[in-house]
Formats: C-alpha cells, structure tokens, sequence
C-alpha cells in the first residue's frame, strides 16, 4: 500500500536553511557551542571513570584499614598484615609464596613543570609483587628499581607534567635523594601519576615503623572475594576492611565525577536556555519571512500539520546541524589530557577525555532537543495562521 | 441536485475587527456551470477576493452554503478543506507566490506530493505542464531568475498539474505588462476551451474580463446579473 506522507519536500526545509547561510550558521554555532559544552563533560566523566576503573583489576584486592576511604589515609600495623597474608583465598606462586605486598603511601609536593608550583603526588613503596600485581604497568624506559636501593620508578604523567623529573636525575624527599631509574607506562590508569620505590626504603625513610598504608593480594579464583570478605570480618583481631581493587579506585573518583557532572549539567543548561532561545528567534523571523509562502502552502492542500512538521524539521535540521558541529569539535578534545587533584586522594591524578558512541548519541539528542523546544512555537505559529491573512501579507 | 460546478446558496460573508462587524458580502446566490469561464469585475474592496476565497475554500463563510460536486464546503472542518482543496482546486496568485528556494519544476511539483505518485510519475506529469506553459527549458530555473510573466506560467502549471476541476485566479494579469497578461489570458483561455476547466477570475482589467466568458460585477456585497460573452 502507498503511504502517503502529504509532507511539504525536505528540500524546501533544507534550502531554506542554506538560503539564510548566516543566520543558520550563527544560530546553529550556538547550539553547536553548547553541546561542546555537554560533551566535553561526559567525555571528562568518561576518562575519568576509565581511568580509575582500569587502575584496579578484579582479580586483586585491596585490604586498608577499616574506616578509611583512601590508602594515604590508611595504617595498617605489621602483625595484622601477617595474619592476612595467611588467609587460604590468597593466591600463590609455585614456591608456596603468597602474591601479597604490603605497600606504603605518601603524598609528597613536587614542583610542576610549567607553573612551578608544588603539587602533590603519590609515592608508592612497593615491591616486584606489586609490580607483578599490576600487568597493565609497562616501563616505557630504563629499569625497575633495586630491591633495598633509593632507586624509584616514576609514572608517565609525572615525568611529562613535573619539573626535573628524568633519568639519571635524583628527587629529594623525606630527607634523602631518589635517583629516577625508570619510567614507566600504566596505560590509561591512575598510577600514571605516582612514583614507585622499595616498600621498606619508603618505611625507613617517612619512620613509618612497621605501619603500612595498604595490602595488596591476588586470589587464586575472582569468585572467592564473598569468602574472603567475610572471614576478615569475622576476624576480631583485624581492623582491616577489603575491597576488589576495580571497585575501590571506581569510588575515589565519585566526589570528582559528581563534581564535573554538577558543573557541566549547570553550565549546559544554562547556556542551552541561551541557546534555544536563540533558534526560536531565528525560527520566527523564518516564519515572519514567509507568510505567504505559508498561505500559498495551505491554498494548494498541505494540511496544518504538514506546516508544523516543516517547520520543526528546519529546526531539528538547525539542531543536528549545531550537534554534529559541537561534537566534532568536542572530538578534538581526546587529545587533551587533564591533569588535576583528586580531593578524595589528594594527590594529582591524570586522565584523559573519552568520546564515546554513548556521549555522540546524548549529544546529537541534546542538539535535536535543543531545537525542538526552539523550534515548536514558531512552527505551532506557522500552522496556525489563517491562508487567507497569510496571503494578504505583503 | 444540481449539475453546476459550484452553487453559491444564499451566502453572506461579513469580518470581525475590533468588536466591529464588516458585512462584505450579503446574500450572494448563483450557480457555475461545468466548463464556465467567469470573470468577477467591481470596484477595489467591493468583496471579489472575499468571494473567490470562499468558492476555493480557503475561507468560510459567515452563512449560506457552497455546494461542490453534492458536498457542502462550508461544512468541512479544516483538514477535509485542505484534503478537497489539492484534489479540486488550483490557485493562480496575482503575486504568483512560488517558493523562492525549489527551481520551476519542483515548483509545479508541490501539489502532486499530495497525489499517490511516485517520484516518476510525478516528474513527467510537472514537466508536461511546465511544457504546456511553454518553459520546458526553464524547469531548472529558480523563480528569482524568471521574468513575473515565467513565474506566472509556472504558477499556472502548478495550478494544472494535478488536473483539477476547478482553478481559480484572484487578478492574475494584475503584476504584469500587457504582452505577458495577454500570453497567461491566452493561456487560461486555452484551458477553458481544450481541457474543459471551469475558472473563477477575479479582475478589475476590462482586457481580461473580454477574456472570460461570463463576467459578474460586486457592488457593496451584492452580484449584479450575468453578463454572457460570446
Ligand atoms: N481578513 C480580513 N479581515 C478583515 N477585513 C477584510 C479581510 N479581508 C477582506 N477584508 C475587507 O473586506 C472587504 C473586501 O475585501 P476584498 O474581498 O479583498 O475586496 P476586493 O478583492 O474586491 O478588492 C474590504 O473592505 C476589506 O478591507
Ligand atoms: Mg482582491
């Protein structure tokens, strides 16, 4: 069967558009301009997330004391440790060696290249099991630190984005220097932004005296987490709480997310206001400009409904045109990278923004949203002119 | 039951501004027979547009009844009216009112996007009209690069292409030099004549009203007698 659309030609919706170039491109850069705006957020969100989420591994666990939100905060005494690393969950190595490390963290400033201002970053006493630990983090050059040596490692972010920091160079802190011996490459995660040394140099060196920050484990299958959970809890001697390692960098990031998303979506809405209203003025001038087009339209047969489907056509089409503007521009950001502080840690933290085909979806909705609400009481105006008014117009 | 065209019954027309009530037409009653050529002659405001506007119905009238082909179009609601209108009537503009933006050929298109067409057959019978008018080799022609006796031919086209009964042209010579009135008169004349289309003229060119083949004069809402040329 034959639909028959009675729709006025996509065409004239088009041309029209073309026809008033300036306008179009104006009213259209504002939209444009907005869904910059919003995507840029998402994309920031999205990073973020990514980043953090791909710092953990499901597979591992992160045990800090219980109450504590992050492992800087965190103290976890020796003995507590030792009776955790004996729980069965906990994978081993063919010499019936737990993978197990006990870590030390602390937050210590670092002049920044470019402003010269201190901010802080994560130093991280490890061992070769942490390293072991982590597969996502490659050394991109030189060499792991020593076991027992000064000897640190140093992620991407905080050789590209800190003053002084390089191979062969030393850094001082905690009253000793700290030769660079490697650079490494943890992907898109946050130990990017962190520096790697010997767990019981780092001990010595900031008199920790046998308190650790945090324990990180394998265990021998992802689905004996529940297991382990609960034995620890049942524990009175321990004040440990263990978390997957996935789950608890995803939660250092909600006050970050929360933010960015509470900034951008006030931003977004109030430019968007700015920006609908701007497509409704170009939408009534449009109608205003063709009154007797409109007549004429109405005379031939095109019913009522037909005028208002061109007319919020034209600016959905101004919408998308906006949309895909704004996105494409926004898509440019991926090259950028952030680097800011994290206020759950405290310490920088370094990602990047992610387009997603999630956020062009949002975005391109948002532009066609946006011109919609521009768009309807021109084109309500538009259908509800009387033919005969309308070809009396000069 | 009648045979006309249309039959005009006992219809007045008055307008609303400002609380005031404006009688424009009072009692107007006649019949158009099938195939008339009718020229609508007064003085300017004397209710010709007024009238016209209600035989194609893209106005209502205050009361009385206009009956086309057995059905009363005054009782149409909107949408019926603009569904009767593409299969019934076409419109000559004095001002031609083409869209700026769509060339010649889919100017004459428009209308048949209402027919169940398809695309080809759509082109063939636009370019058979444009050809009618005599711009098969303008169909590419934006309006703006037309000279007003063009547009007023494609205007006719469009207002032919999807073969209605009924055309009517509300001073359709009006904007136009005496060569080009006279090439669109010889046209709708042609149309009369050969296709058998019943037209409704409104004029106040004595030269177009000799065109016609009735002509009626408005003074002050009322029809004068009906003058009958050759
Ligand atoms: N839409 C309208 N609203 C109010 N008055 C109108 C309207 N259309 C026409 N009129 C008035 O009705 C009278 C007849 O108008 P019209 O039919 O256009 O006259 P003509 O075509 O004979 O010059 C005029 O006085 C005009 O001002
Ligand atoms: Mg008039």
């Amino acid at each position: 069967m034959m639909q028959r659309l009675r729709g006025v030609p996509l065409a004239y919706v088009w041309r029209n558009l073309l026809t008033r170039r300036l306008t179009t491109a104006l009213t259209a850069g504002g939209m444009g301009l907005v869904v910059f705006v919003f995507a840029t957020v998402l994309m920031l969100e999205a990073g973020l997330r990514e980043t953090l989420v791909e710092t953990g591994s499901p597979q591992n666990v992160i045990a800090i004391r219980a109450g504590s939100q992050t492992e800087v905060q965190s103290g976890l005494p020796l003995t507590e440790l030792d009776a955790l690393s004996t729980q069965p969950q906990i994978a081993r190595d063919a010499t019936g060696h737990p993978y197990f490390v006990r870590e030390t963290l602390v937050l210590n400033s670092l002049p920044k290249k470019q402003s010269g201002q201190p901010s802080n970053v994560t130093i991280r006493g490890t061992s070769a099991t942490g390293l072991a630990l982590r597969p996502q983090l490659k050394l991109a050059s030189g060499r792991t630190f020593r076991p027992g040596s000064n000897e640190i490692i140093v992620g991407r972010s905080i050789a590209d984005g800190f003053a002084g920091v390089a191979i062969g160079n030393t850094l001082r802190f905690a009253r000793r220097d700290w030769l660079v011996v490697g650079i490494f490459d943890a992907g898109k995660t946050g130990f990017n932004s962190e520096i790697w040394g010997d767990s019981e140099q780092m001990q010595q060196a900031f008199r920790r005296s046998g308190m650790y920050s945090s324990a990180i484990f394998r265990l021998d299958r992802p689905d004996h987490f529940d297991a382990l959970a609960s034995a620890v809890k049942a524990d009175k001697r321990l004040t440990i709480e263990v978390q997957r390692e996935n789950d608890f960098y995803a939660a250092q990031s909600k006050v970050m997310a929360t933010f960015i998303s509470i900034l951008g979506l006030t931003l977004t809405v109030i430019f968007s206001v700015g920006a609908i209203i701007g497509a409704t003025i170009t939408m009534y001038s449009s109608v205003a400009n063709r009154v007797r087009e409109i007549g004429a339209l109405r005379a031939i047969g095109f019913r009522r409904s037909s005028i208002l489907l061109a007319f919020l056509l034209e600016a959905l089409l101004l919408g998308l045109v906006g949309g895909l503007a704004g996105v494409t521009v926004a898509s440019g950001m991926q090259f950028f990278t952030v680097s800011t502080m994290n206020w759950q840690t405290f310490a920088e933290l370094a990602f990047s923004f992610t387009l997603t085909p999630g956020i062009i979806a949002a975005s391109l909705t948002f532009a066609l949203a946006m011109g919609f609400l521009g768009g309807f009481l021109p084109a309500l105006q538009a259908s509800r002119m009387k033919i005969i008014d309308a070809l009396r117009t000069a | 039951m009648s045979t006309a065209s249309v039959s005009l019954q006992h219809v007045s027309k008055h307008y609303e501004r400002g609380g005031q009530l404006l009688p424009v037409l009072t009692d107007i009653h006649f019949d158009i027979m099938p195939g008339d050529y009718l020229a609508l002659m007064g003085p300017s405001g004397s209710g010709k547009s007024t009238l016209l506007n209600l035989i194609a119905g893209i106005d209502q009238p205050s009361g009385g009844a206009i009956l086309v082909g057995g059905t009363d179009i005054a009782r149409l609601n909107d949408r019926e009216l603009a569904d009767w209108r593409a299969a019934n009537v076409g419109f000559i503009f004095q001002f031609y009112n083409l869209m700026p933006v769509l060339t010649a050929l889919e100017n004459v298109e428009l209308p048949l996007l209402l027919a169940p067409l398809n695309r080809r057959e759509r082109r063939e019978r636009a370019l058979f009209a444009l050809d009618l008018v005599g711009l098969a080799d303008r169909v590419k022609h934006y309006p703006s690069e037309l000279s007003g006796g063009q547009q007023q031919r494609v205007a006719i086209a469009r207002a032919i292409v999807s073969d209605p009964a009924l055309i009517v042209a509300d001073e359709p010579t009006g904007d136009l030099d005496r060569k080009s009135g006279e090439e669109i008169l010889a046209l709708l004349d042609t149309l009369n004549r050969d296709s058998g289309k019943t037209i409704v003229m409104v004029t106040h060119d004595q030269k177009a009203a000799d065109a016609a083949r009735q002509v009626r004069h408005l003074e002050k809402g009322e029809l004068s007698h009906l003058e009958i040329r050759q």
